[in-house]
């Protein structure tokens, strides 16, 4: 019987020739990721059995990026374990606030994740690294804590469900509405324990950049992971990166799917995520008036260079409306930099934007952009949980970069071409 | 194993933002965090449980985040353990890392109300409703999560295995 892409690797790591869903396996990893809210309590952890070793420190990321810069001295002083643990046990990739990014957006940057990799992360938006073809999952801190010690995991192998999509993009739709559109149709719990492999025409053409943002939400339809073939994109992309030789895997002809959902994206508008679950869709143009009081752009999801092109193409010359917050946050240092050559971050200046260095932030409720009871959002990030953002009575919809950046215009949810068109091009 | 409570009943999609809004996931006290359990959707819960409580959930219990504060705050406030019709995987996984049982049942989760007397024996996966007379059989747990709760939680299983301690 053919393998998925998913089994293949997992067989790999496991010392198999094959696996089969269900089937409970140990692991060997490749990378591990951990960030300031995961890794302190999984150092508490191994220090609380005494453990004085990692079982390889290269393997290991550490990057501050949710609540840093710190925020507050509890951030302080976690960051500081953090940074502690990462010299008393010589974890080299250990990223600092001025060369870290968001985790999900630096690591794929610097080559850290590539193809057939086994990756796993104290973060639930670790599968945004399958979209090099890596499997790529989501712990808490106590797997975490596990993984460091002994350099394996056991997973059980999940069933792969398959997505085709064919057809064009219309103007203004992005790899984000597709992922939204895919979660509005099947659930937030359409693919719980399984791999969402991602393919089809549309994929072919997409960029990495595209490729991450939708890899990154396939948790938000509780999926294990979210993964893609590796293609002549994604060598390009590797090609100044890797870090080390991959190894390819391929899902053979007649592996099975549990079930294959085929998506014609021709008429697909940009979407939008209405409070308060990231499948409560719809397509702009049904949103309604909905006035908004704070504009993020950036994330894991949407923070690449590519995102914030786009965002300018639609602040380029206008302002973000009176009394309304735009927050823009590179998703690296890299980006950040990027972005300035471009002369996007004037772009965004001239918009009464506030520009931010790379952090998770207020995707979180944590800093830089918290919402107030009643207030409302409109975001790139991919949660809208009751008091994601802030207060258990603030909302948040979440949207592509372009939408995010014509609602600041408006200060209501718009459509790209209410501003775009109205500039006359 | 049997634990014996009150029930606190939940809907579908809980997700871990309602269990512990983030501003509280960034520490290691166990205490602090219980005092923050399901703040999103019943700011009075954690004054409200007491010690063997049990929660019962619908669909996609725990979906979210990988913040393993969410099972630890839920543990911290007394629970003894989690039914419901069915878990998201990052939380059932942190769940039995440390140590906090959780019990796939739909007809569980259909006909138990909240305040029920409930009495569950985690080995055989039988849910007896107390306050209702009925009894009810939950999936049984894999051996390997019920090795992981004998040893109270994923690291002490691996410290037993590493000859830690």
């Amino acid at each position: 019987m053919g393998m998925t892409i998913t089994e293949k690797i997992l067989a790999a790591h496991s010392g198999k020739d094959a696996v089969s869903p269900g089937e409970l396996i140990n692991c060997e990893i490749d990378v591990i990721m951990g960030h300031d809210l995961s890794t302190p309590l999984a150092i508490h952890e191994i220090e609380a059995i005494g453990a004085s070793k990692v079982f390889n420190p290269s393997s290991i990321v550490l990057v501050p990026d949710h609540f840093t810069p710190n925020k507050d001295i509890k951030a302080a002083e976690n960051c500081k374990k953090m940074r502690l643990f990462a010299e008393q046990h010589a974890i080299s990739h250990y990223y600092e606030v001025g060369e870290m990014g968001i985790a999900h957006a630096l690591l794929p940057e610097k080559g850290l994740v590539l193809p057939g990799d086994l990756v796993i992360g104290g973060d639930s938006h670790t599968c945004t690294y399958g979209a090099v073809g890596a499997f790529s999952t989501g712990v808490g801190s106590t797997d975490l804590a596990a993984a460091m010690l002994t350099g394996q995991i056991w997973l059980k192998v999940p069933s792969s469900r398959k997505f085709v999509y064919h057809g064009s993009l219309q103007r203004w739709v992005e790899a984000k509405d597709l992922i939204l559109y895919t979660i509005g149709d099947i659930g937030i719990d359409g693919a719980t324990y399984e791999a969402m492999e991602f393919t089809g025409e549309v994929i072919g053409r997409l960029p990495m950049s595209g490729r991450f943002t939708m890899a990154n939400m396939a948790i938000e339809a509780g999926a294990k992971n979210g993964i893609f073939e590796v293609d002549n994109i994604t060598l390009e992309y590797l090609e100044h990166r890797a870090q080390r030789p991959y190894q390819i895997f391929q899902s053979d002809e007649n592996a099975v799917y549990t079930e294959v959902k085929d998506y014609d994206v021709s008429a697909i508008e940009p979407q939008v995520a209405c409070p308060h679950l990231p499948s409560n869709t719809k397509p702009v143009s049904q949103v309604g008036d909905i006035n908004i009081d704070q504009v993020i752009i950036g994330s894991c999801t949407n923070g690449r260079i590519e995102d914030l092109r786009i965002a300018a193409r639609v602040l380029r010359g206008y302002k973000a409306a009176p009394h309304l917050r735009l927050i823009i946050i590179p998703a690296t240092q890299a980006v950040y930099r990027q972005a300035l050559r471009e002369g996007l971050l004037e772009i965004f200046l001239d918009a009464n934007s506030v520009i931010s260095t790379p952090t998770c932030g207020p995707c979180v409720g944590g800093h830089m952009g918290v919402l107030a009871k009643g207030e409302r959002a409109i975001s790139t990030t991919n949660r809208n949980f009751v008091g994601r953002m802030g207060h258990p009575q603030s909302e948040v919809y979440l949207s592509n970069p372009a939408v995010a950046a014509a609602s600041a215009v408006k200060g209501r949810i718009a459509h790209p071409d209410e501003v775009v068109r109205h500039r006359g091009k | 194993m049997i634990f014996k409570g009150r029930v606190w009943k939940f809907g579908d999609d809980v997700d871990t933002d309602v269990i512990i809004p983030v501003q509280y996931t960034n520490g290691t006290d166990v205490k602090e965090m219980a005092e923050h359990c399901m703040e999103g959707l019943d700011p009075n819960f954690h004054s409200k449980v007491n010690t063997g409580d049990i929660i019962v959930g619908g669909n996609n219990f725990g979906c979210g985040s990988s913040r393993e504060p969410a099972p630890l705050s839920i543990k911290g406030a007394g629970i003894s353990c989690i039914i419901a019709k069915s878990f998201a995987r990052i939380f059932y996984r942190n769940s039995f890392n440390i140590g906090l049982p959780l019990l796939e049942c739909a007809e569980a989760s259909n006909s138990i109300q909240e305040g029920d007397e409930i009495e569950v024996d985690l080995n055989l996966g039988i849910i007896i409703n107390l306050s209702r007379g009925e009894t009810l059989q939950a999936k049984p747990i894999p051996q390997f999560m019920q090795e992981l709760i004998q040893d109270g939680g994923l690291i002490k299983h691996i410290a037993k295995q590493l000859k830690f301690s």
